[in-house]
């Protein structure tokens, strides 16, 4: 079995956002790019996987819509133990391009495995179009994922509980928190191997976007803080009833 | 062209998120002056359907196949597909949930439609057609141009609202043509929350964190959620040290809400927790200490112990519903 994982380049998550003059793209400077927290979480349960089930997981290939300077990223994954990377050489326009170009490489792995959002345009979509591009099955809110012979035992998440569910492959999953208990980080060694790894540069399809980033706003400041007294917490019941009348 | 409004159902109810969704597809559809229509799949009385006139909605297409329960993703999206072909659908709009957001992009495939998730408010422009939505987790904003002639709205729940337009619906019942091998999805079993107000339904939220110290001392918070009627959550620690289940993480990579009240107990409002609650309407926090980020983004504050203040919300809650 081949296991594919979609790795998004994303700013950390305590990044503070700018934004260029026109505020038409995020202004890049001083930003730390760190592979989508998600993405993270659905590598190492890969290579869990992997690990458990030495004769069945065949290998682990990451994959990357963008330019160069998202390597560095490829490269962690790498790191923390994928076996392969494919970047795919085009800027990642929107949900439906990015699917597009992943269709390309995608079709050969028996398991597929994306982040439920993505960190930066908290866009969701990828995983499903892809899926619905290779015309395969999908599970998404994916929580738990084990290998029992050919047979997927997948835990997901749903709008009011949990479902345990039992998959073939081949599948796409979409998988969120729980997935994995802690990202893996790479160890020194894992630095020094992933250099040796192959990391392929494959040219853009021919493919659309169909949005477009028209620009972006900062939320409006917020007013200071109403303090309320520890001994007088009861009069902030009162005031959340009659003034903020939310209660 | 028309607007085609996906309600879902659970267990064959309705909630609020779906009254919500009825109203934002009417608004949209008489901001475009299209029709509009909306479609259910599985089990549903007629009674049930027929309040969705009450929001605006003139007529629902219902497929009462009950294999539609499996919460099958490709199923529910090719059954989508032949609704939206059946009403000459090029706008649809659903909800930005566990099943909005594993349906919506193998619809937009099949329609050749941009898809915009987690929508907040009509759009801003038709003419270009123009929507928002909170990017960066909450940090930011984006105006996002649909270029292609189908599209996909998923709505952020609880930031459009009610808004009631009564109307005759009529029910029309649709196949959408489904055989047993389009459903693969094997449910072994399920676990449905009962008897407790949902995180994603709640429009207040109790919510703890690492300064409520233990797992067992929950106790307080959860009658204070009980009585007020509100759903609880935690913050990142809570749920990685296991003291509450990772479904009621609220964050950066747990669940983004946007309740219209939202209490913070012992969180100190890492970037990342601000993110999943900022859209919140009003954020009251309790925190020992005076420095912590979370009262930048609170409304309303306590520098104090969880432990004294908790008490005293629980009786003064109690002494308002009396």
């Amino acid at each position: 079995m081949k296991i594919l994982v979609l790795i998004g380049n994303v700013p950390d998550t305590t990044t503070k956002i700018k934004f260029n003059a026109d505020n038409t793209a995020i202004d890049a400077s001083g930003v730390q790019w760190i592979i989508n927290p998600w993405d993270e979480l659905a590598l190492t349960r890969a290579m869990e996987l992997k690990e458990a089930h030495v004769d069945a997981v065949e290998k682990i290939v990451v994959a990357n819509v963008g330019r160069s300077e998202t390597e560095a990223t490829l490269r962690k994954a790498l790191a923390v133990g994928a076996d392969e990377a494919i970047r795919i050489d085009a800027d990642p326009l929107d949900a439906f391009y990015v699917a597009s170009q992943l269709a390309a490489v995608a079709a050969d792995y028996d398991l597929i495995l994306a982040g439920i959002e993505n960190a930066d345009y908290n866009g969701t979509a990828v995983g499903g179009m892809l899926a619905e591009l290779l015309e395969r099955k999908s599970v998404s809110a994916v929580s738990g994922i084990d290998l029992e012979g050919d047979l997927l035992k997948i835990s997901r998440e749903i709008d009011g509980g949990s479902q345990q569910l039992n998959m073939s492959l081949p599948l796409l999953a979409v998988v969120q928190k729980g997935i994995a208990k802690e990202p893996r980080i790479p160890a020194m060694r894992g630095i020094m191997m992933a250099r040796k790894k192959p990391l392929n540069v494959i040219a853009a399809a021919d493919a659309e976007a169909l949005t477009a980033f028209d620009h972006f706003e900062l939320p409006p400041a917020k007013a200071a803080c109403k303090m309320v007294e520890e001994e007088q917490a009861a009069s902030l019941i009162r005031i959340l009833h009659e003034e903020a009348k939310v209660l | 062209m028309s607007v085609l409004v996906y309600i879902e159902n659970w267990d064959g109810k309705l909630k609020k998120l779906s009254y919500e969704l009825a109203s934002y597809g009417a608004q949209l559809a008489e901001k475009l002056q299209l029709p509009v229509k909306a479609v259910s799949l599985g089990k549903v009385d007629e009674a049930t359907l027929q309040n969705l006139g009450k929001y605006g909605i003139p007529e629902v297409l219902s497929d009462t196949n009950e294999a539609y329960n499996t919460l099958d993703n490709s199923a529910i999206a090719k059954a989508l597909f032949a609704a939206t072909e059946k009403t000459a659908a090029t706008i649809v709009v659903m909800a930005n949930n566990n099943l909005g957001k594993a349906v919506s992009p193998r619809l937009a495939v099949k329609m050749k439609a941009g898809l915009v998730s987690a929508v907040q408010g009509l759009p801003i422009s038709t003419e270009p057609f123009v929507v928002k939505k909170m990017v960066f987790t909450s940090k930011a904003f984006a105006h996002i141009t649909i270029k292609s002639a189908n599209k996909i709205l998923t709505l952020a729940p609880n930031t459009f609202g009610l808004v009631e337009k009564n109307v005759e619906t009529t029910l029309t019942s649709f196949d959408a043509g489904l055989a047993a091998s389009d459903f693969e999805t094997t449910v072994v079993s399920s676990n449905k929350v009962t008897g407790k107000v949902l995180l994603q339904d709640a429009e207040i939220v109790v919510s703890g964190g690492r300064g409520m110290k233990a797992a067992d001392n929950w106790g307080q918070l959860e009658e204070l959620a009980e009585i007020l009627g509100a759903g609880t959550a935690c913050s990142r620690p809570v749920s990685d040290e296991g003291w509450r289940p990772h479904a009621e993480h609220v964050g950066q990579t747990g669940k983004i809400i946007a309740p219209n009240l939202y209490f913070a107990f012992g969180i100190s409002g890492a970037i990342q927790h601000l993110g999943g609650v900022s859209s919140s309407k009003v954020i009251v926090a309790v925190n020992k200490d005076p420095e912590a980020p979370i009262f930048e983004a609170a409304d309303y504050g306590i520098v104090g112990d969880v432990f004294k203040v908790l008490p005293q919300f629980i009786e003064a809650v109690k002494e308002l519903k009396a």
